[in-house]
């Protein structure tokens, strides 16, 4: 293999997992160092600057870096990176005199976002104090889109939502609420230079069966529902309610059903119970709360009394796999199922609808009605338009919104500046050995043994009686700080000089998860298969060296290295050292300009 | 050294032994030695040796002197049985401990000066003599806790760090293995796990007085031009006769190597060394011839590593002193004390 190339600021992010996971990379390691350093308003800035809604997030995220933590490979569960961020936000105090300024003039530059949610506030919070006029439009009276809407107050209080809403609307961002937009032509000859589009996927499924027109009374969409729910319009439901679907929607309904009224709730899938696509932890949590999950049931009838909801009729299913893995429900031959309820809660997935967008306007469809895009820069046919979150590729979660916004912002940002919109900015590096004394380090490099710790929950019975209070209580310092304890500080790198290296295997001998080879090189399949340990995780990289004295080369297989800096403490002369690579994404702005021989950071 | 202990967490598919243990079972505390230590790669060899060996640590008993080679029992194998004696008086203290249990797999670790010089007389006598266990020294042709100042196998000739030349002739530790009648004499290189590890596990298994020298490259006071002790010049200098390959009794013997370049030796426990021939003419059967081919490479500078010489046939110091069969504190009553009826013939006898 060539040595590896790690001025590629690629390489060493790929290593830092939770962070390359992240759709928005948000340096999850620096932000839990803060943590333990009790320094929360540094932590939560970290955040804010990369992900925009830290308390949010810290309670709602679909944590995509936590299946890939590091810590979950070596040892049974990753950190609870999603609630250490909440504790950034709990206990940051008073942020606001970090926030960016208004920009002192405007630029003259006018920008529609169309929809108040995540993606459509990120990218108002990254245009705005550049000096853009941003005008976000929204059918509500107050922006936050789903985050406000679908999220229900027990997981995410008000006060959370407005405060950081609140933090994007103080940049100078106009907010026109309960305008709901029906007509993207208008916008656009309403002058503005650029329209984003964030309209969400607005859309609940409906379930298609016999009775479902009849008893339409008591059958209620997901999403709507919950809306309702959280604008106050809907306070009860029926005892003995059934929600239909998987994701995390339904656990949203279910649980929103327990606190409503609901005595008798349960949730019905088609699928197997493992392959719902709700995270683990909110089945738990509907579990928690006495909610059964009954799987592969398929909804076969609606039951009525004359248009009276009365049940609904299930045919048992089962999953078989053709030769090719691919899933079918066939019905097992037991007799279908009936469950009585007052209430239907339909939850089987969201769709995007664009119909307030004129299809003769220059703006390209494709077959499933879904808006032809730029993956890479969220530019539509129509240059000036652009989509992101949900209304760009289909539902997904907040921080994919996150990033989506952060991206078309640049692409807005580049396309009034009359610049290459595809030109996209590498995100900047900020090297730092971390090297104090021989063995000292400014990271705490020592490795917590501790198991996960678990999130502290309100009393069941207080939780269940009312919708507004919140389940979770979140992490106190001192639990934070023994979970801040566990991240293996993945982003402080093992940096290897070859030409200082004496061969003296001090490094080999000492490394707790034998990561360290000195071989003969070769090619990577052959080099995986003859080091200390098994290497077979190609997903992981090899860091390999250039060639040494004995022609040898050292190959250190990246998969399950702690971090601990042992072999740095270890090496005699210095050719190992730990090094924080600090990857920051570039948002719109400065940094995005094309480089006119600016130094590199140092 | 290090402050923080080594993590506890260790790779997810780490590999087990026949008894189910990781080799990080075999570890002992952290190393406090100087970071780049030549013997804390002896001390991952001794690991590695014993997890491949599937040994059970309860069976070994390691014993050490003083000096910096002498500190790193602490270093490995944890739950073994273990003392740190007196300067120089490890042999003596193995000795005492094999003659009282026979059972126990003796490992003796020491230094260059802990055996060349303070100890010089009971390091002789111990391989005279034949006991049964691994005597290792770690040499490094300096006193490391002194400071480096020349040890006894410093070469004449050699520079300091501080640039004084050293005008004493050395003591060849092999050399004067092999001319004590040590049935076992190896030498290795701390650099070289390679063919470190399987000499070792040749060693264990060895039913009589193994000797390894390991050359051992102190990174603080003997790593510097002029040395003949540094990693750079042992690996210029190294002479390497043959390696081996150590095969426990049960394994599946398999042959991939060109015939005429490997000999196969079959130990008395079933176990099979595999002698890989680097040097063609080499012959580790052959005391006198080892004892010149090392003098003619020493006169050259160069450093013979590899499985010099073994006996066939070796006995141990219970075979020569005809001792009980068992380890003593086994032995109860019954065997101890025979009755007044044997004693009264054995006076008998004496009249």
């Amino acid at each position: 293999m060539k040595p590896t190339d790690i001025g590629n600021p690629d390489y060493f992010h790929k290593v830092v997992d939770c962070q390359w996971a992240c759709p928005a990379h948000t340096p999850v390691p620096e932000y839990i160092r803060l943590i333990a350093a009790g320094s929360y308003a540094d932590a939560y800035m970290v955040n804010w600057r990369s992900n925009v809604f830290p308390g949010i997030l810290g309670r709602t995220c679909d944590r995509p870096c936590e299946p890939a933590c590091r810590r979950g490979r070596v040892e049974e569960e990753p950190v609870a990176i999603c609630r250490l961020k909440r504790v950034a936000a709990d206990y940051k105090g008073n942020v606001v005199k970090r926030m960016p300024r208004k920009a002192r003039s405007k630029n003259g530059k006018r920008v529609a976002c169309i929809g108040a949610g995540p993606a459509s506030l990120t990218v108002a919070r990254d245009l705005a104090p550049l000096g853009y006029e941003v005008v976000v439009f929204d059918g509500e009276a107050k922006a936050g889109g789903m985050i406000r809407s679908q999220i229900p107050k027990f997981r995410l209080p008000e006060e959370v939502i407005d405060e950081e809403v609140g933090y994007v609307m103080r940049l100078g961002v106009e907010f026109r609420g309960g305008q709901w937009v029906d007509s993207l032509k208008n916008i656009l000859d309403d002058d503005f230079d650029a329209v984003f589009v964030g309209t969400g996927a607005p859309r609940g499924r409906d379930l298609d069966v016999p009775g479902r027109a009849e008893a339409a009374e008591n059958i209620h969409i997901g999403i709507d529902w919950l809306a309702s729910v959280a604008f106050g319009h809907t306070t009860t439901v029926g005892k003995r309610v059934i929600v239909l679907g998987g994701g995390n929607t339904a656990i949203d309904c279910c649980r929103s059903s327990k606190r409503l009224g609901g005595e008798d709730v349960t949730v019905i899938v088609r699928s197997g119970f493992e392959e719902m696509k709700a995270s683990p932890w909110e089945k738990e949590d509907a579990m928690h709360e006495g909610i059964p999950i009954l799987n592969y049931l398929v909804p076969k009838r609606v039951e009525h009394d004359n248009g009276r909801l009365t049940g609904m009729t299930f045919e048992a299913v089962r999953a078989e796999y053709d030769e090719r893995g691919r899933r079918k429900l066939v019905p097992t031959g037991e007799p279908d199922r009936l469950v009585e309820c007052d209430d239907v809660l339909v939850a089987i997935g969201q769709e995007n609808a664009f119909p307030w967008i004129e299809r003769d306007i220059g703006l390209e469809f494709d077959e499933w009605g879904m808006p032809v895009l730029d993956q890479a820069t969220f530019q539509s046919t129509l240059p000036k338009v652009f989509f992101g979150g949900d209304a760009a590729f289909g539902p997904e979660n907040i921080i994919r919104a996150v990033a989506h916004g952060h991206d078309a912002a640049i692409s807005i940002d580049k396309f009034l500046s009359g610049e290459d919109v595809a030109a996209r900015p590498a995100p900047g590096v900020t090297v730092s050995s971390q090297k104090m004394g021989i063995h000292e380090w400014s990271y705490d490099n020592e490795v917590s043994n501790d198991h996960r710790f678990k999130v502290p929950l309100r009393d069941l019975k207080q939780s269940l009686s009312n919708i507004k209070v919140e389940v979770e209580l979140g992490f106190d310092p001192t639990l934070a700080l023994a979970e801040a304890e566990r991240c293996l500080n993945c982003d402080i790198q093992t940096v290897f000089t070859d030409r200082l290296c004496i061969e003296c295997d001090g490094c080999v001998d000492i490394c707790p998860t034998d990561c360290i080879n000195f071989t003969d090189n070769g090619e990577e399949d052959a080099l995986r298969t003859r080091l200390n340990a098994p290497a077979s995780d190609t997903s992981q990289a090899l860091y390999v060296s250039g060639p040494l004295k004995t022609a040898r080369v050292m190959v250190k297989d990246e998969n399950v290295c702690l971090h601990c800096g042992l072999c740095a403490e270890r090496c005699p002369t210095g050719a190992w050292d730990m090094q924080k690579y600090l990857v920051e994404m570039e948002h719109a702005g400065p940094g995005c300009r094309p480089r006119k021989r600016r130094s590199r950071a140092a | 050294m290090t402050y923080i202990a080594k993590p506890k967490l260790g790779h997810p598919q780490a590999a087990v032994n026949d008894l189910g243990y990781t080799r990080r079972y075999y570890e002992g505390s952290i190393s406090t030695l100087c970071a780049g230590c030549g013997h804390d790669s002896i001390s991952a060899a001794i690991i590695q040796a014993f997890f491949e060996l599937s040994v059970e640590p309860h069976r070994v008993a390691k014993l050490s002197g003083i000096g910096c080679s002498s500190k790193t029992p602490t270093y490995f194998l944890g739950s073994s049985h273990g003392l740190n004696s007196v300067h120089g008086r490890m042999p003596s203290v193995l000795t005492g401990a094999n003659l009282a249990n026979r059972e126990l797999i003796y490992l003796g670790v020491s230094g260059d000066g802990d055996s060349a010089s303070i100890g010089l007389g009971q390091f002789a006598h111990a391989l005279r003599r034949g006991v049964n266990m691994v005597y290792i020294v770690e040499n490094n042709g300096v006193y490391g806790l002194t400071k480096g100042q020349f040890s006894a196998t410093a070469d004449k000739g050699s520079k300091s760090k501080r640039g004084v030349v050293n005008s004493d002739s050395s003591i060849d530790l092999v050399g004067l293995a092999l001319q004590l009648g040590s049935s076992f004499v190896a030498r290795g290189f701390s650099g070289d796990k390679n063919q470190l590890v399987p000499l070792l596990k040749a060693a264990i298994q060895y039913p009589g007085a193994a000797f390894i020298d390991v050359i051992s490259p102190c990174v603080t006071f003997n790593n510097h031009a002029g040395s003949t002790k540094s990693y750079d010049y042992i690996r210029e200098h190294n002479e390497v006769v043959n390696r081996l390959d150590y095969i426990p009794r049960r394994s599946e013997i398999t042959a991939d190597y060109a015939a005429g370049s490997v000999e196969e030796v079959r130990q008395h426990d079933g176990s099979v060394i595999r002698l890989h021939k680097v040097a063609e003419d080499y012959d580790p059967y052959d005391r006198v011839g080892a004892m010149n081919y090392l003098h003619a490479h020493a006169a050259k500078g160069e450093i013979v590593t590899g499985l010099l010489y073994m006996e066939r046939d070796a006995e141990d110091l219970h075979t020569h002193l005809n001792t009980v069969k068992l380890p003593l504190n086994s032995l109860n009553e019954k065997e101890l004390c025979p009755g007044s009826a044997a004693l009264e013939a054995f006076n008998t006898g004496l009249r």
